[in-house]
């Protein structure tokens, strides 16, 4: 007999806080097979973290608890399980990874002993033969060297490696099912493919139950079968991942689709954003949890909506899902980059900016020099947004940093075109940063009307207690924010009205340059669009250059005039944006845009994988010659040798490689 | 490794050095030497030549830098001096008090250890329960109340039940029944206080490190709660408590001396008052010099033991 392994109905998880209780999940129903691989898609708070955790029985005690609903595991329910059977079933049965493979492992504690306790847990296995055990893991999951892997520590191991080791150790006892709690959500593309190409091919080969647990469509498109919408503790929408791609039928999925920058769709002017933010889930509003956002709302929605079948094996919780139906509008490209006056505002020149490390102490030596910058040159035009793209520890965060004056450059130098007096405190003036975490870049004990007002009173702009609240009150309405928001502290904000702040103190000095370090990676999709759409139309508004850093090439499409990558603190290319992304030059460049999923089943299944082996090298010991020789799939000898200089390939196009 | 103990035994010298620089200052600022104090308590009539010929005896008359300079050649030596009260080498005069006092500071340590550790885990663990509303209370009692205070409180106590502890200390190799029945009660009464610290220490960095998300892979592990405080919890917990525990232990060897006044020992807190009183610059030196020196070494043994306990420390 071919049944679900695990069979999810109408679960209810509640947790019990100070301000009440939060529904966190409700009723969510869906099955799961073996060798399949299920995505729990949703923004965060949606409950699809939660939801898996209830099904380990790791909710936190005492405050969260499962007040309906079954979880029949082979046949067995879960949520009626008293501890001690669910925990012989914890690792053994079902096992789980983790978000944050930095966090997830005991940095005290050796690899090879965290892999072996499962075995010797579950499988009464030895130490000699968990050792045993562990090493073919670690080979299964595609780690070199195991045997001295096993002796190390998550310290010695880069992301990628340790999140090898998290699902080696979810394999340890052959589970039957694997829940991966947003994977790569921590890692670099490149990397995140090679983690998921991992799972997936796991899945295949032990007949091994995956529940995939992301906010990317693109991954629920490339890797998943089966997929559920999740939106503030509810279903949306499910089934076949196929179904609900090509006929997205609740406004919230076809919301999300839109609003995702695409790199396979023409570039719009604007993205598709959902206005307002996700309900409130101790007080969540009656009816359709999603009407207030939604566009085609009508009186009906003040009632719950079911989940209708809008067509076999395809399930949607809206009451107009057989009626609005018309296609996320595509607004075309409206602007065709018009040739803008373009005198550069920003040069650097030859850039560099290197760390020594030292063993530490006074008697120390210098150990080694971390390469994060080397020689970089490039020019930003006044009023474009460069993008900068890049692995993690390709450098493009210390860029950003020695342009905002953060750091001083080790060799080389930049200038920054300034109007006026071009004393220290005007170039301060001119050059402002947008941090990526709004959370911790905001002091928590400062009202949002003194965090944005800090740089009027320290810069002496502004005098006396009515000049300084119109500034601040006109501040937050050009960043989409009431002007009483300056009363309230960042806590009692959202992530997205956060990095609104975070905008609105940047422009507080009224610079004419912005860096923006990864200004929209901590943002929930929906929510990401509107701070694009808002750092848009204020370049236009306001003729702002930006220097926009991120890791989402596909965000980076959207913004960036011109495009540069980075790889190892040295540029790999650098051109207008629409020709880097459709006809990449550097074979790193196509790497990377081979490494993003795109959110469409049907492109993925055409695709074929072509992921980038290996991993970042360490910016102590670069290789020598070119830099990506050891990952380059086109590397020749003379790669080796000879570091390839950055030359115009045609004009406004650059590109370092001896074979583009 | 034999490396960086190298550098940190180097590092030590000029710590030492300042100490040394600091106390001998003070003590030539303080009025009064112990020439007056002693000719004093003889009684009789004092001329001015028997107390220059004193000062001469003791090498008082010197400049202060070459007295200094005396010093810091016979510590060089490892030749410390004699005492000026009583002429005996200062190593003799503090040699079997520092046994006492070392012993005291290692069983008082025990006694903190096994109850700060399981009731500052507990604690943590019921958190906000009356298990943990209890412990709190108790540990709070413990910094307020004084060491010596709950020292008479002790003796009274063995007095009401005749249960009265030895009064002359014998080394433990000598007589361990008897040494033991004397210390165990100044260690209970120093050792409370001491388990209160750390019990708060261990309370907070476990609940801190009960948050973190490699408990939670443990538990997804399916491995017992046992095992997940034991072997996950508690020994990331530990590392701050360390410190803590390093620093009071290096105090206590320094002596205490109003409870070691209370259970009447012998300590190094009792000589070293005394030695203030009679101006015996000699002890005093060598005694804070000791002191300097064991906290310099506790600190080390923190550090190491810090290495030894998280591979993210460790020397490469």
């Amino acid at each position: 007999m071919n049944g679900p392994l695990l069979d999810v109905r109408d679960l209810h998880v509640e947790f019990r806080t100070r301000r009440g209780s939060v529904k966190a999940v409700e009723g969510l129903s869906y099955q799961v097979r073996a060798g399949e691989i299920v995505a729990l898609v949703g923004e965060s708070g949606c409950g699809k973290s939660v939801s898996s955790l209830a099904l380990m029985g790791l909710l936190a005690r005492p405050a969260g608890r499962i007040t309906k609903g079954e979880i029949l595991f082979d046949g067995v329910d879960l949520a009626r399980l008293p501890e001690s059977e669910m925990r012989k079933r914890r690792g053994r049965d079902i096992a789980m990874i983790f978000q944050e493979p930095m966090t997830s492992l005991n940095p005290v504690l050796s690899i090879g002993l965290q892999l072996s306790e499962p075995l010797m847990q579950h499988r009464g296995m030895t130490s000699v033969q968990a050792r045993e055990r562990a090493t073919e893991l670690l080979t299964l999951v595609g780690m070199t060297d195991p045997e001295r892997r096993l002796d190390q520590y998550p310290h010695q191991l880069s992301g990628g490696m340790r999140q090898r080791v998290m699902i080696a150790m979810g394999l340890a006892c052959d589970p039957k099912l694997l829940i991966a709690d947003e994977p790569t959500t921590a890692l670099d593309v490149t990397i995140q493919a090679q983690i998921l190409e991992l799972l997936t091919e796991l899945s295949r080969k032990l007949n091994l139950a995956v529940i995939l647990i992301t906010h990317n469509l693109g991954i629920v498109a490339r890797y998943a079968d089966r997929v559920n919408v999740m939106y503030a503790a509810r279903q949306a929408e499910g089934g076949a991942a196929e179904r609900v791609f090509t006929n997205p039928s609740h406004p919230y999925t076809r919301g999300l689709l839109a609003a995702v920058p695409r790199l396979d769709r023409p570039r719009a002017a604007q993205l598709a954003t959902i206005e307002g933010a996700p309900p409130n889930l101790v007080n969540p509003p009656a009816g359709c949890r999603f009407a207030p956002r939604c566009t085609h709302r009508t009186e009906v929605c003040e009632a719950d909506p079911v989940l209708f079948e809008v067509e076999p094996d395809h399930l949607v919780r809206c009451w107009h899902s057989n009626v609005a139906k018309t296609p996320p509008e595509q607004n075309a490209l409206s602007e065709p980059s018009a040739a803008k006056p373009a005198l550069p505002i920003v040069k650097a020149e030859a850039l560099t900016k290197h760390y020594a490390v030292r063993s530490g102490g006074v008697f120390s030596r210098m150990n080694g020099v971390v390469r994060a910058v080397d020689g970089v040159s490039f020019e930003i035009l006044a009023g474009e947004t460069l993008g900068l793209v890049g692995e993690s520890g390709s450098g493009k965060s210390t860029i950003g940093r020695l342009l905002a004056g953060l750091e001083e450059p080790t060799d080389g130098h930049f200038s920054i075109e300034l109007d006026g007096a071009n004393d220290p405190a005007a170039r301060r003036r001119a050059v402002q940063v947008i941090f990526q975490d709004p959370t911790t870049a905001l002091n928590p004990r400062m009202l949002v009307g003194d965090i944005i007002s800090e740089p009027l009173r320290v810069h002496k702009l502004a005098r006396g207690k009515g000049d300084i609240d119109a500034r601040v009150a006109s501040l937050l309405e050009s960043v989409g924010l009431r002007a009483e928001m300056a009363e309230r502290y960042p806590h009692e904000l959202s992530g997205g009205q956060r990095q609104r702040v975070g905008i609105a103190r940047a422009l507080a000095l009224e610079p004419r340059f912005i860096v923006c370090d990864e200004a929209v990676s901590a943002l929930d999709v929906s929510i990401q669009g509107q701070i694009v759409n808002l750092l848009d139309n204020l370049q236009q508004r306001l003729g702002l250059t930006y220097l926009f850093i991120a890791h989402d090439l596909a965000v980076v499409r959207h913004i960036a005039d011109r495009v540069a990558v980075l790889y190892l603190g040295r540029l790999m290319e650098l051109g207008p944006r629409d020709e880097v992304f459709a006809n990449p030059s550097h074979p790193y460049t196509r790497a990377l845009l081979d490494a993003v999923p795109v959110p469409d089943p049907v492109v993925e299944r055409n695709r074929g994988s072509r992921t980038l082996k290996g991993e970042i090298p360490s910016p102590l010991k670069p290789p020598p010659g070119c830099v990506f020789h050891t990952r380059c799939p086109i590397a020749k000898e003379a790669c080796k040798q000879s570091v390839p200089p950055l030359r115009e390939t045609i004009p406004g196009r650059f590109v370092a490689c001896l074979e583009a | 490794m034999l490396g960086f103990l190298a550098r940190r035994l180097l590092l030590a010298i000029p710590t030492l050095l300042g100490v040394a620089v600091i106390t001998f200052l003070i003590l030539r600022v303080l009025p009064g030497d112990i020439v007056e104090v002693k000719l004093r308590a003889d009684g009789g009539t004092v001329t001015q030549e028997m107390v220059q010929n004193e000062r001469v005896r003791l090498g008082l008359d010197k400049p202060v830098v070459s007295q200094f300079a005396d010093w810091m050649r016979g510590l060089a030596t490892f030749d410390l001096g004699n005492s000026m009260w009583t002429g005996r080498p200062v190593t003799q005069e503090i040699g079997i008090r520092l046994a006492l006092s070392a012993q005291l500071a290692v069983m008082a340590t025990i006694v903190a250890l096994l109850l700060a550790v399981p009731l500052g885990t507990l604690s943590a663990l019921a958190r906000g329960t009356w298990i943990d509303g209890a412990i709190r209370l108790f540990t709070v009692a413990g910094l307020a109340v004084p060491s010596f205070w709950l020292g008479m409180l002790i003796i009274m106590g063995l007095l009401a039940f005749n249960a009265m502890p030895p009064l002359v200390f014998k080394p433990f190799f000598d007589d361990p029944w008897s040494n033991l029945r004397q210390l165990f009660w100044p260690a209970l009464a120093i050792g409370y206080r001491y388990a209160a610290v750390v019990a708060r220490m261990i309370r907070s960095s476990i609940i801190d490190v009960m948050g973190e998300d490699f408990i939670r892979t443990a538990r997804a592990k399916g491995l017992p709660e046992r095992v997940v405080v034991g072997r996950h919890g508690l020994r990331n917990a530990m590392l701050p408590s360390i410190t803590v525990i390093g620093l009071e232990f290096a105090f206590l060897f320094g002596g205490l001396a109003v409870t070691e006044q209370v259970f009447n020992l012998n300590g190094i807190g009792k000589l070293f008052v005394q030695a203030v009183t009679q101006r015996d610059f000699v002890l005093i030196q060598t005694i804070v010099m000791m002191s300097a020196t064991i906290f310099v070494i506790m600190n080390l043994i923190v550090d190491l033991l810090y290495a030894a306990l998280d591979p993210r420390l460790r020397v490469r």
